[in-house]
């Protein structure tokens, strides 16, 4: 039988806690790996398919690892309006990934979300939580820049 | 004499860099305080600052983290001031948003200092069926969207017997470009849960869930501030109990705001809907009787009880009383969130708070992808729920989205079923395979491929899925689609007869072009160009060119652009 979590420790093991659960794991390992549903589907004492099916219904969880910057494109509709799809466009083009890959170097994940809150300032994106806004192509090739740099020195 | 210094470091705030300029100021100003508020909902001046002096505040926008700055705000300096807009306070009414953005959302004796928590006093002394006799009285209808009478559902549950009663704050917030429930959370948190333990007091309720999208850290970490400090204060004190207060983060699906699917979801089960009756009143969380109301609805509920029901009635019109949050972004010179009276008019809030010339917009988006676009020619209509609704749109929670001349209407469309198709959870029929098949149809009308028949069958099929979906997803996913063919059916019609987008939005009905008489040579596009389609001639090879832009942002002499005609051949 696997052990449990540690970051699980605390956690009532009530059913509706599932998904706290698996909020958990992810900002501990950054992805759903399968020993991880093993694990929680032992911790609430239900079968991993239900485990399985939870975590697929919701766009947050993600199974495979992601990069060590997620990059997230906001395509709310703010967004959309103020050409969020040539930002998506101009990403691919500069990392060579494609909304919902990760870069072989493992530095950078993208994605794509709805609406991040910060409509007034279109077309947004953001790198791990950091929200940067008013983008036009030269403002984003420089936020990506500086994040190659500093995924290359650490 | 400068007493204070508060910078906006709402989401929107630090999205502009207002952290850096916050970290900037705390190291180099030793002698006055400086704290970070919310938003004070003029989000096109960020980074944007207050300065309180013993006389007056004065407010500075676009700030730098510059010690020239600095100077500017030791000295008063007049020029770079912020002025509000007297057109746009003149409409303002600031009741639910007061105090957002001007005290320190991270401080209970702030809010207490500004009258908070006399209404929850003053509530606690009231038997519970007074507190609901007041909100009913008020007109309060949900600000969550379908606009039920608030008093009315606190009703059902104060009626119902029950050991354990819930209330769920619907934080969800998954219209796609509204952000007025965020704003209230980083701002304000303390203003709505006041007005949840004023709803557990009237209703009866022993526990109380926040539901929160998970795209909101900041807004959740000031809540759970705020319910650390109310427990420390024994706020959450309602009569001989202590209903207990959890925040759960939502997972990022849209349909988790309906309110049978949150149940679900805080349940730790998928989130799909289910047919009601039995209404949550009657069996929610856990077959518990349940109810459900919004972040803004909660907000209004110490402006009642403290101004009492007979004042609130007083504003707005017959069916739609107090005022209301809107969320103003897209194509406009002033985005950023204002709270109006209901029955302003439309064109009040584009053209005079809104900022945009007459003839640059050509529509408004409201209520997101459950809502439908207006175009200009209706700007008159009043704003409430009922004037809406007879345009073909709804109130919708508040996102209100400027779509300006230059963009595609039928593009706009495509992107609203995108979604929805999409955030379908799949549970009937005609919302998941029927918005496919007009997403389908929609983007073969966009690519240029569009058969004449695509128009009547995306309306027959439209209102076939209004008809087949249990839940609001489905029953409103088809609104943007059928605003649209009712406003700008010439739109559909140019696409698909002509191949045209005279918007020059749609990819594949257009080329981009170097005017080659402009031309200096220079380079910069061919350097720029991703995929090399431009050949040492200046010349763009069309099937190659993914018409991304990029030479178009580079150009110095702005000589290149988008034209009519594409892949399509025409
Ligand atoms: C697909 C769908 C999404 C919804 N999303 C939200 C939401 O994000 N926030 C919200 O407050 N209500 C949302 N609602 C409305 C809720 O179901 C419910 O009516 C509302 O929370 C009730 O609160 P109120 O009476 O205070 O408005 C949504 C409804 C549907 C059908
Ligand atoms: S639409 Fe992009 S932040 Fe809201």
């Amino acid at each position: 039988m696997p052990e449990p979590k540690s970051c699980l420790f605390n956690l009532d093991k009530d059913r509706s806690n599932l998904i706290k659960a698996l909020q958990l794991t992810q900002e501990s390992e950054g992805y759903i790996s399968d020993q991880a549903v093993h694990q929680i589907s032992d911790y609430f004492t239900i079968p991993p398919v239900d485990v399985e099916g939870v975590l697929s219904f919701y766009t947050q969880f993600k199974r495979t690892k992601p990069g060590k910057y997620i990059i997230a494109v906001c395509d709310g509709t703010a967004c959309h309006i103020k050409g969020s799809s040539l930002v998506a466009n101009w990403i691919t083009d500069f990392l060579d990934i494609k909304s919902g890959e990760t870069s072989n170097d493992g530095l950078f994940s993208l994605e794509t979300v709805a609406c991040l809150g910060c409509c007034s300032l279109a077309p947004v994106i953001s790198i791990n939580g950091k929200v940067f806004g008013n983008l036009d192509r030269k403002k984003l090739l420089k936020v990506l820049k500086k994040y190659q740099q500093m995924g290359k020195h650490d | 004499m400068i007493k204070r210094i508060k910078i906006g470091t709402g989401s929107c705030g630090l999205a502009a860099g207002a952290g850096e300029v916050y970290d900037f100021f705390k190291e180099n100003i030793k002698d006055i305080e400086i704290i970070g508020v919310g938003c004070i909902g003029h989000c096109y001046a960020e980074p944007l600052i207050e300065v309180e002096t013993d006389r007056e505040s004065v407010f500075y926008e676009k700030v730098e983290p510059t010690q020239v700055f600095i100077d500017k705000i030791r000295n008063l300096d007049e020029e770079s001031r912020l002025g509000f807009r007297p057109e746009r306070r003149e409409r303002e009414m600031l009741k639910v948003t007061r105090l957002a953005g001007r005290i320190d959302p991270t401080s209970i004796d702030e809010y207490i200092e500004n009258g908070g928590y006399s209404a929850l006093k003053k509530a606690l002394k009231m038997p519970p069926i007074d507190v609901v006799n007041e909100v009913k009285l008020s007109g309060l209808r949900g600000r969550g969207g379908a606009g039920f009478p608030t008093g009315l559902k606190w009703s059902f549950l104060h009626t119902k017997k029950s050991p354990e009663k819930v209330l769920i704050c619907n934080a969800d917030e998954g219209d796609p470009g509204a952000f007025m429930d965020r704003s209230l959370m980083e701002s304000v948190p303390h203003q709505i849960l006041e007005g949840m333990l004023i709803a557990a007091h009237a209703t009866g309720a022993t526990r109380i869930f926040i539901y929160c999208r998970a795209e909101y850290p900041l807004a959740i970490k000031h809540l759970k501030t705020a319910i650390d400090q109310i427990v420390k204060h024994g706020l959450n004190q309602i009569g001989d109990r202590k209903p207990t207060i959890q925040i759960k983060e939502g997972a990022g699906a849209f349909v988790c705001g309906e309110e049978t699917a949150m149940i679900h979801s805080l349940e730790g089960s998928r989130g799909t809907p289910r047919f009601r009756p039995p209404y949550p009143t009657d069996s929610g969380f856990k077959g518990l009787p349940t109810m459900i109301n919004n972040v803004e609805t909660f907000a209004n509920i110490p402006i009642i009880i403290n101004e009492s029901g007979a004042e609130f009635v007083k504003i707005g019109t017959e069916k739609s009383k107090g005022t209301k949050l809107f969320a103003l972004a897209g194509d406009l010179k002033y985005p950023g969130l204002v709270e109006v009276p209901m029955g302003i008019t439309l064109g009040e809030v584009v053209y005079e708070i809104g900022g945009v010339e007459k003839d640059s917009v050509k529509a408004v988006q409201i209520g997101g992808p459950s809502g439908g676009c207006i175009p200009a020619e209706h700007f008159d209509v009043r704003i409430d729920y009922d004037s809406l609704e007879s345009l073909g749109a709804i109130m919708g929670s508040g996102g209100l989205i400027f779509i300006g001349q230059n963009r595609c209407m039928v593009e706009t469309a495509r992107y609203f079923l995108d979604f929805t198709a999409r955030e379908s959870c799949g549970k009937c029929t005609f919302c998941r395979i029927g918005t496919k098949r007009m997403l389908e149809t929609l983007e073969r009308i966009t690519h240029g491929k569009g058969m004449p028949e695509d128009i009547e069958f995306l309306e027959d099929l439209g209102s076939k899925i209004i008809k087949g979906s249990l839940c609001g997803l489905g029953q409103s996913a088809p609104n943007p689609v059928l605003t649209t063919l009712r406003y700008y059916r010439h739109e559909y019609e140019r696409h698909v007869a002509d191949k045209r987008c005279d918007a020059l939005v749609c990819n594949d009905l257009v080329r981009v072009f170097i005017d080659k008489s402009n031309c200096i040579e220079c380079g910069l596009c061919i350097k720029n160009c991703p995929v090399n389609a431009i050949s040492d001639n200046y010349v763009i090879d069309d099937t190659i060119c993914t018409r991304c832009n990029s030479c178009i942002e580079v150009c110095p002499k702005h000589t290149i652009a988008r034209i009519a005609g594409g892949n399509t051949g025409v």
